[in-house]
């Protein structure tokens, strides 16, 4: 199954010599004179967050997914269909999207423009809000007026999908590097029991940062986009069943048409970019237990339960809470893989709220991020679960603060109370995204809007609103 | 001047950028997507890893010990001079010898087959620094009198005596940060040598001909063996002017010592850590004001931090203390500016240059009059506005337009539905339990010119072609603000030819020698006029040609829609050009401009230093969360003076952006190091630019009409690359006035993040509630 990394790019079918490193990253590739030698696409930062690297990836079922090419290794593309702003168009033939893009003096020093043409060309297909689909490409120029104006005229082209051939299970190996593409599960916790140092890459917007901004270049990593059983999602009356592969981007698609995952739904919206959630996963969201894992608050809140699977053991199920152990620190052993989340819905009448406080609304790291969920009786508040990332360690529950609401009456004082009790649940720390006075503060702030939110569901809460 | 007749390509016409569908199809080269030379090298900085300390002489053997490294290079190697100083006034030094003085300072440069093997190697270096306590603040440097240069001092009338008579006085403090230009394309130079010790060296630069002077610097050689070239930057922002050059100088360091050549492209770590920013300051003010909210006296100190190097903070000062009363008038006053040392990187240009920052001043004077008062602080700007009852000269001699600026402020009112928009918002407030909205205005007057007078001079070069088409080239860059087109737009209606007939060629030394950078929002005026000298010289030449052919008087020539006509003669302007070539009439020509009537005093901090002033207006609104901070700029209506526009739609798009980057400036971007002088917002996941949400979603802009520039400008039109990044401050007005009643103003620092809104949204809080 040793093979030679193959896609489509700009529709075309290639197969990178064996000795092409798999853990280039995509960017690094299209780039390189002895790459693709395609420099339309540009380096503004290398750590998905400027978006100037933005290419599509075309799905068979006719979807577009931008994402990072600064973060995407060459091994995760095997079997994708990539397409670049020079495959849409150019020279006498521009694509309608690039000429509204000029015609709109959509550009100004044009260094960002490729990745906004392609967040652009995929946007015309997927819909959506103009502001999200921007959300992951910066401009420094424009102000962004004309952007979002060209963004907003497109229509889709009609483009039929490409056809990219099925792939196996594989294996590329070049000089000091090897990356394992498993097809089954079988495979994943086979390897993963061999290789336990190998990186466990999911979709890699974390660890693509290792590569591509701090250069690092792992003996072997271990990829799982291929893996079928990750990808399963199922949305039960009760409760979601989540593949740990499965991208926020279709995570996002399963439960929109959701009233009571509303709230979950306009937070992960702003779970970086539509390029982070075209591969970010809330597998890999877990697996990183980094404090400010977006996904985590909701999975806490929510009463989430892991299925974690080894070769060794089967599977065995884990409460989210138990599974963060401590500061990117978690129960997963090194034989282990994780392979779904269940997700409890909120039942009847609860109220879920996902919260997030970060210097920019969007394609921002949390300062504080909270999801509470609230059960009313008679005027009195039943249940309450309160869980924050960024004001500890790990993302954590607020014990003192739901004991300070559970059994109070509606009203403000409860509220405050709880905000009080935050004090001594949590001791968050000074960083550049806000001081520790600043992340308490606004935390509390966050409580008091929950009560808003419980007695006068009427208002407009929230500035974005 | 009369008014040309409407062109669909000349002058006023609403073209777009050269490059736009080029940029759209990823066809436009930038630097890193030229092809690449044979035999090429990459090259990476070493930074220093401390804020302040002695170094060691760094061995740099581990360096090249890395396989695929094929050279090192630090202060010992430069065969000319280690001095990058731009105004050649400070001791700079490329790489540091014997000191560091902020982290991420250069310490070596390393080159390899690959940028990954030259990364490593620089890596591997392990400079032995013996750490000293470094300076970080602008309070520590004020404190230890650590200073770049010597204060600059505006003085008018007897400001003492003004301020002890004055029936109130009121005083303040307040600061505002830094910015990171975050150009999208990094910093990035590729030095070709040539034959016999030439080199050509293309740079992403605002400004070639100071590339070309520090490279010859650095390899102790002639300027005329160093050719710098630039066809566009991926923006610049003032980022690109003085910074481009050392890494320019640092890649044809490594070309002359390996022979080959050496690209140097810096991540944008690098770029962060070792590039400097616009330069945060602190104020301290006194006033002295009547009972009508008339400001009589004021003393003000604007203490910026320039970093550890002098860079371009003379210049930046400069602007602060000329642009520190803004639109306003004050008749007794001293504005005492300083240039702070600290172990940072060294600040540097940002649009704007010291201007955005001299203009905070009188924002905060007038809040605290409102404050002192219990009035609202828009009550108080026409009071105090230059011109009409006031003084309309500045504090160093110069007229403002008093007539402009009430205009552009009244304008923009009107536009802003001020008095319908002050009611609702304020019923609003009463009504809403944890959101608040805020409305605030400001007004702009920013003096055009550059604050050294040699560097308002500019050269052009335009050939004409035996068919008719025609080369231009000229001294300006291109880094997004669409010059060249607005250049070509002049040549155009010079000769009376579609735009198109105009090829537009890269910025070079070779081509157009001894220039000034594309800075200071002068690049159309400066390099529209030699441009348009060049041209005009030509077409001189031309219709004497014609003249003499068909025997009438030039005068009687007419040069539109690509032809040349007389009566009933016509001809070709191609036909014409061959005409020429064929009695030996010389179809090329260089232009010259210098800015007339400017003079400036430097030791009495007097004169007449700006060609003219540019004016705008703008107000915002703002929808504050008071339990989080959080909030959204929800409008925004500008009014800005661009004289008669050049191009309207590249005039559009740079007010637009600029509004957005300066709102970025005081809002969102913040540069944040921790206790050791380290900067740790060294990327766009931790540095926040706006994005588009950032956008006020009702966004309004209107150019002043009918308003012709006074001075004699090219085609009557007006500079507009930094005065409306200006015209963010009304941002930082909605949100002072969404945070606090009337009259209850809490200290609000800049950036206004979500973190300092909810402090002073507490503070307000406790102000009312004693």
């Amino acid at each position: 199954m040793t093979g030679c990394i193959a896609f489509l790019l700009n529709g075309e079918p290639r197969r990178l010599p064996p000795a092409t490193p798999p853990g280039l990253t995509l960017l690094d590739w299209l780039r390189a004179p002895d790459g693709a030698g395609l420099p339309g696409t540009k380096e503004g930062c290398a750590e998905g967050d400027c978006g100037a690297c933005t290419v599509v990836l075309e799905e068979a079922d006719g979807s577009r997914i931008p994402v990072n090419a600064c973060l995407a290794l060459l091994g995760q593309m095997h079997g994708r269909a990539i397409r670049t702003v020079e495959g849409l168009g150019g020279g006498a033939a521009p694509h309608p999207v690039q000429r509204a893009m000029a015609e709109g003096d959509a550009t100004q020093c044009g260094f960002c423009t490729p990745g906004i043409v392609m967040s652009a060309w995929a946007h015309a297909r997927e819909g959506g809000a103009a502001d999200e689909a921007l959300a992951g490409n910066l401009c420094r120029c424009t102000g962004y007026r004309p952007i979002l104006a060209v963004l907003e005229s497109l229509t889709d082209d009609g483009a039929p999908p490409p056809s990219p051939p099925p792939v196996e299970s594989a294996e590329f190996i070049a000089p000091g590097q090897v990356f394992h593409r498993p097809a089954s599960l079988a495979e994943a916790l086979a390897l993963r029991a061999a290789h336990p140092e190998a990186w466990l890459l999911a979709g890699g917007t974390d660890l693509g940062l290792r590569v591509s901004e701090h250069r690092e270049r792992p003996g072997r990593i271990l990829g799982l986009s291929g893996v079928a059983e990750l990808q399963a999602l199922a949305v039960h009356p009760g409760r979601l069943r989540i593949g740990a592969g499965v991208t926020y981007a279709r995570l996002l698609k399963a439960i929109a048409p959701l009233p009571d995952l509303a709230p979950l739904a306009a937070y992960l919206r702003r779970l970086g970019s539509r390029q982070i959630r075209g591969m970010g996963t809330l597998g890999g969201n877990l697996g990183t237990a980094s404090p400010i894992g977006d996904a985590l608050p909701p999975m806490l809140a929510l009463g989430a339960e892991l299925v974690l699977a080894s070769a060794a053991r089967g599977e065995r199920r884990l409460p989210v809470a138990d599974f963060l152990t401590g500061y990117r620190r978690t129960a997963l052993a090194p034989d282990e893989i994780i392979a779904a989340i269940d997700l409890p819905r909120p039942p009847a009448g609860a109220i879920l709220a996902c919260e997030k406080l970060s210097r920019r609304h969007d394609q921002d790291i949390s300062a504080v991020s909270a999801a509470f969920l609230l059960r009313l009786g008679e005027g009195v508040i039943d249940g309450a679960r309160l869980a924050f990332g960024g004001m500890a360690a790990t993302a954590t529950h607020a014990p003192a603060a739901e004991a300070a609401l559970v059994a109070a009456p509606l009203a403000e004082a409860s509220f405050e109370a709880a905000a009080a009790a935050l004090a001594r649940d949590l001791t968050p720390r000074d960083d550049w995204r806000g001081s520790a006075a600043y992340r308490m503060r606004g935390a509390q702030g966050l409580l008091r809007r929950l009560y808003w939110r419980a007695a006068r569901p009427d208002l407009m809460l929230e500035v974005q609103g | 001047m009369d008014t040309p007749p409407p062109s669909r390509t000349g002058m006023g016409a609403a073209l777009r950028q050269d490059s736009a569908l080029r940029h759209a199809t990823g066809e436009a080269r930038f630097l890193d997507d030229l092809p690449e030379p044979p035999g090429l090298l990459h090259a990476a900085l070493a930074l220093s890893p401390v804020a302040h300390g002695s170094l060691a002489p760094l061995d740099l053997a581990p360096a090249r010990a890395v396989p695929g490294v094929v050279a090192a290079f630090g202060p010992a190697e430069v065969p000319g001079r280690n001095d990058i100083s731009p105004s050649g006034k400070a001791a700079e030094v490329l790489f540091a010898t014997g000191h560091v003085a902020h982290w991420g300072q250069p310490l070596a440069l390393v080159v390899a087959t690959t940028r990954d093997a030259a990364l490593a190697g620089a890596a591997a270096l392990r400079p032995e620094i013996a750490e000293l306590p470094p300076i970080l603040s602008i309070e520590a440097a004020l404190e230890e009198g650590a200073l770049l240069m010597p204060p600059q001092v505006i003085a008018r009338g007897d400001w003492e005596e003004a301020l002890a008579a004055a029936p109130r006085r009121i005083q303040g403090e307040f600061r505002c940060g830094g910015q990171e230009h975050f150009y999208l394309e990094g910093q990035i130079a590729l030095a070709i040598p040539g034959e016999d010790g030439d080199l050509l060296l293309h740079s992403s630069t605002q400004h070639p001909t100071e590339v070309q002077h520090i490279a010859a610097r650095v390899l102790g050689c002639d300027y005329n063996r160093i050719t710098v070239q630039c066809r566009r930057m991926g923006g610049g922002f003032g980022g690109k002017e003085s910074n481009a050059s050392w890494i320019a100088a640092a890649a044809a360091l490594a070309a002359r010592l390996t022979g080959r050549p050496v690209k140097l492209r810096l991540s944008r770590r690098a770029d962060m850590a070792a590039t400097g920013k616009r330069h945060p300051f602190l104020y301290r003010w006194r006033a002295g004001i009547d009972a009508r909210g008339r400001v009589l006296a004021l003393d003000a100190t604007l203490a910026a931090d320039g970093g550890h190097s002098l860079d371009l903070s003379g210049g930046v000062i400069f602007r602060a203390v000329t642009h520190a009363l803004n639109a306003y008038d004050v008749p007794a006053v001293r504005i005492t500016g300083l240039a702070c040392r600290t172990n940072t990187v060294s600040n540097t240009a940002f649009r704007g240059f010291g201007g955005p920052q001299g203009a905070l001043l009188m924002e905060d004077v007038l809040h605290g009059a409102a404050r002192a008062l219990g009035v609202p602080v828009d009550s108080l700007r026409e009071r105090n506005f230059a011109g009409g009852p006031n003084g309309a000269e500045t504090p160093y001699g110069q007229a403002l337009e008093g007539d402009l600026i009430r205009r552009v402020w009244a304008e923009a009112r009107r536009d802003a539905d001020w008095e319908a928009r002050r009611a609702e918002i304020d019923a609003f407030n009463a009504a809403h339990p944890t959101l608040r909205r805020g409305l605030g205005g400001f007004a702009l007057a920013f003096g055009i010119s550059f604050g050294i007078m040699a560097m308002n001079q500019a050269g052009a070069l335009v050939h004409v072609y035996t068919d008719g088409s025609i080369r231009l080239n000229h001294g300006g860059t291109e880094m997004g603000q669409g010059l060249f087109i607005k250049i070509a737009q002049v040549v155009a209606e010079v000769f009376g030819v579609e735009v198109e007939r105009i090829r537009i060629t890269a910025t070079s030394t070779a081509e157009v020698p001894n220039t000034a950078p594309t800075a200071a929002s002068t690049g159309s005026d400066l390099n529209g006029w030699a441009a348009h000298q060049a041209a005009s010289a030509i077409r001189a030449r031309m219709a004497a040609v014609a003249a003499a052919l068909w025997k009438v008087e030039a005068a009687a020539l007419r040069f539109a829609d690509g032809r040349v006509t007389a009566g009933n003669h016509a001809m070709d302007f191609g036909e014409l050009a061959q005409q020429c070539w064929a009695q030996r009439v010389s179809l090329s020509a260089t232009g010259f401009y210098r800015t007339p009537d400017i003079h400036w005093d430097p030791v009495a901090m007097r004169g007449e230093p700006f060609f003219y002033f540019s004016y705008g207006a703008a107000f915002a609104e703002v929808l504050v969360d008071t339990l989080t901070g959080e909030y959204r700029v929800t409008r925004a209506d500008l009014v800005q003076d661009c004289g008669r526009s050049l191009n309207p739609a590249i005039d559009r798009g740079q007010i637009e952006g600029a509004f957005l980057q300066g709102m970025g400036w005081l809002t969102c971007e913040e540069l944040w190091w921790d206790a050791a002088g380290r900067l740790r917002t060294l990327g766009p996941s931790t540095y926040k630019i706006p994005g588009s949400r950032e956008m006020p979603k009702a966004f309004h802009l209107r150019l002043l009409e009918d308003s012709p520039a006074r001075a004699n400008t090219i085609f009557r039109s007006k500079a507009v690359g930094e005065p409306p990044l200006l015209l963010a401050t009304c941002v930082w007005n909605a949100l002072r006035d969404a945070v606090s009643p009337l009259g209850e103003t809490p200290r609000l620092d800049l950036p206004a993040t979500p973190e300092r809104v909810l402090a002073a949204l507490r503070r307000g809080a406790q102000v009312r509630q004693p």
